[in-house]
């Protein structure tokens, strides 16, 4: 047996190499030889073609202008984009409506926002008005028809707006649907568990271009000519269909991960089936999942594109269709470039926000 | 342990009662003609061979678990698919389990308020000072805004007592509640089961602490390959028990 002196001995700083810049260096970028050779091509590539982007996109750029002679210089011209931007964002949506379709989104995004954003009060009601009240009032301000709002019919509907309609519509819809259907799947009713399993079988079955074809092409031949279901609403309820089946499999593997203790305590303590998956089971299993949530938005705002092969002028479709004019030949790198620059904002954000909702759930379990 | 206070006395009011019981898991006859009778206020440890049917036992009496033949009547409701029934009965039993099954989603005070604010309707400001009471009971209550992740295993146990007697069950069902915990927490979580056994709660434990047993045990139940073999008061059972199977199961519990 041995008996240690034990003398308080004073906290020292971590060595010098393991802190710090150089230590973050060291362990991050150099920590092995291979290592150091992948930081090192790494670093060339990005030297090589960073600039070179800086210099096409911002620097050597024509800005100002109305006509493709003010496009002179060597780079980027994104006067083509300033010219047309009212048509990549409103398509043919009348000039003088404009406001219309402004105040609308506007009014979804301070809705959102509060819900999104911690510590605002009475988030319920508020939630009350997003479900149930803005809906109607969106549709009266962007369709009209009411309260002395001109009618737009929706063939005039185009542009950012209405990829975002699409992806908005698709996302509020997609996710209760999934939900619902991923609990039917699991449930022990043989007819609710066999009507989820079809439905979700057949939409994650066929590709979303053969849906939008469908509900375009097909369904009109088969449904009376009289019932005249507008062909954007076709495209929309094509592709609320096709995305909660996707949906209804990411909450699926989400519910599959929560212990069977979690339901017996439930029902122990009385809780109704219904009370136990709205507060103890889906706030679990939709945490989990939160990824996968994300990542089947962003593709449902990237498949939003494809209802262009039925006709509907989206936010791609218009960029593409100004390609064509021959005032403005040869500007499709600018146009595609902006697109893309759009998509990776909205997608980019989203997937951020899913990442601070993360940290935030995060309960140390 | 406080010392077990003897001059209570047994009701004749039958609170559980089994009458030829079975159960099958797919062909896997787990328990065979289970008779029992439990009195309020009576403590019953349940203990027996791992596999035996012991939880299937109690699960049954909150019908967590179907039982195919027999009746199983708590506080007089019969236990069959009425709903109805089946949520009566188990706003009349509370039920701790082996591995606490907190939700881990909500902090301790939330775990303990759900289950009043949507199955009693109690108003929220009513169902947290009952819950801050029985955490005050179980020496928890400062812990009350932490979530279920950040305490200990003992004290998550205690947690989930509170949980279930917020509910203000007349029945309180445990299965095995300190065989998940560390040996220095179970002291903490029997200590609480002591508490409650002197105040009168009718309890089914499920447990092989002897000493707890002994000091709260009105019966003890034998089980084995899903049968009731043996049943005695603690002392005798532990001292002297009776048929062969118990001696052996004892043999190498001890
Ligand atoms: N859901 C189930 N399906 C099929 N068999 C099961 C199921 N649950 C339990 N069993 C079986 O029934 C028997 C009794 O299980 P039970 O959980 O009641 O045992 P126990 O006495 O509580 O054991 P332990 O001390 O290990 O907890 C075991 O043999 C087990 O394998
Ligand atoms: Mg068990």
């Amino acid at each position: 047996m041995a008996v240690y002196a034990h003398s308080p001995h004073a906290d020292l700083p971590p060595p010098k190499s393991t802190v710090g810049v150089v230590g973050w260096l060291k362990k991050n970028l150099f920590s092995t030889p291979v290592n150091s050779a992948l930081t090192i091509v790494a670093l060339t590539f990005l030297c090589w073609t960073i600039p070179r982007l800086i210099e096409w996109a911002l620097i050597n750029a024509d800005w100002l202008g109305t006509t493709r002679e003010d496009c002179s210089r060597e780079g980027a011209c994104w006067v083509f984009v300033a010219v047309r931007i009212k048509q990549f964002l409103f398509g043919f949506y009348p000039g003088s409506e404009y406001w219309r379709v402004v105040l609308s989104f506007s009014l979804v995004g301070f809705l959102v926002a509060w819900l999104l954003i911690e510590k605002t009060p009475r988030k319920g009601f508020v939630a009350f008005l997003t479900i149930f009240v803005y809906p109607v009032i969106a549709y009266i301000l962007f369709y009209g028809g009411a309260f002395g709002l001109p009618v737009v019919e929706t063939h005039r509907w185009g542009g950012l707006m209405l990829t975002l309609i699409l992806a908005t519509i698709g996302m509020f819809c997609a996710l209760p649907i999934g939900i619902i259907l991923a609990l039917g799947r699991r449930s022990s009713m043989p007819i609710a568990k066999s009507v989820s399993i079809v439905f979700i079988e057949f939409w994650r079955g066929v590709p979303l271009i053969t849906v939008l074809f469908m509900s375009s092409v097909m369904l009109p031949i088969f449904i009376p000519e009289e019932v005249n279901i507008d062909k954007l609403l076709r495209a929309i309820i094509g592709i609320i269909f096709f995305e909660s089946a996707y949906m209804a499999e990411v909450v699926r593997g989400g519910l599959q991960a929560i212990p069977r203790g979690q339901y017996e305590a439930a029902e122990a303590l009385g809780l109704s089936y219904w009370k136990t998956m709205l507060f103890i089971i889906l706030p679990q299993a939709l945490k989990l999942v939160i990824p996968g949530i994300v990542n089947t938005f962003n593709a449902l705002f990237m498949d939003t594109t494809l209802v262009l092969i039925i006709g509907l002028f989206d936010f791609l479709a218009v960029m593409q269709s100004a390609f064509a004019d021959p005032k403005w030949l040869g500007f499709s790198v600018e146009g595609y470039v902006f697109v893309a620059l759009i998509y990776w904002i909205a997608c980019f954000s989203m997937s951020r926000y899913s990442q601070y909702l993360e940290r935030k759930l995060h309960t140390g379990h | 342990m406080t010392e077990r206070q003897d001059a209570k006395q047994i009701s004749t009011e039958v609170m559980v009662e089994l009458r030829g019981v079975h159960k099958w898991y797919g062909d896997f006859h787990v328990l065979k003609d289970i008779n029992l009778k439990v009195f309020k206020g009576e403590r019953i440890i349940i203990c027996g061979p791992s596999g035996c049917g012991k939880s299937t036992l109690i699960r049954c009496m909150n019908r967590l678990e179907e039982h195919q033949r027999g009746d199983i009547i708590v506080n007089g409701v019969t236990l069959d698919n009425d709903l109805k029934g089946i949520d009566q009965v188990r706003r009349n039993i509370g039920m701790v389990f082996q591995q606490f099954n907190l939700f881990p989603h909500l902090t301790v005070l939330e775990n303990c308020c759900l289950a009043p604010i949507w199955v009693q309707k109690k108003p929220r400001r009513e169902a947290e000072a009952i819950a801050l009471k029985y955490l005050e009971r179980v020496q928890i209550a400062n812990q009350a805004a932490k979530f279920p992740g950040q305490l200990s295993g003992g004290q998550q146990q205690r947690v989930a007592i509170a949980r279930s007697l917020c509910m203000s069950p007349s029945i309180m069902l445990f299965d095995e509640p300190t065989s998940a915990l560390d040996p220095e927490m179970i002291k903490e979580v029997l200590d609480v089961m002591v508490d409650l056994a002197n105040e009168g709660m009718t309890m089914l434990c499920v447990t092989h602490e002897m000493g707890f047993a002994k000091t709260v045990a009105d019966r003890v139940l034998f089980m084995d390959a899903g049968e009731i073999i043996e049943e005695n008061e603690p002392h005798a059972f532990f001292d002297n028990p009776l048929s062969e199977r118990t001696k052996l199961f004892l043999s190498q519990i001890l």
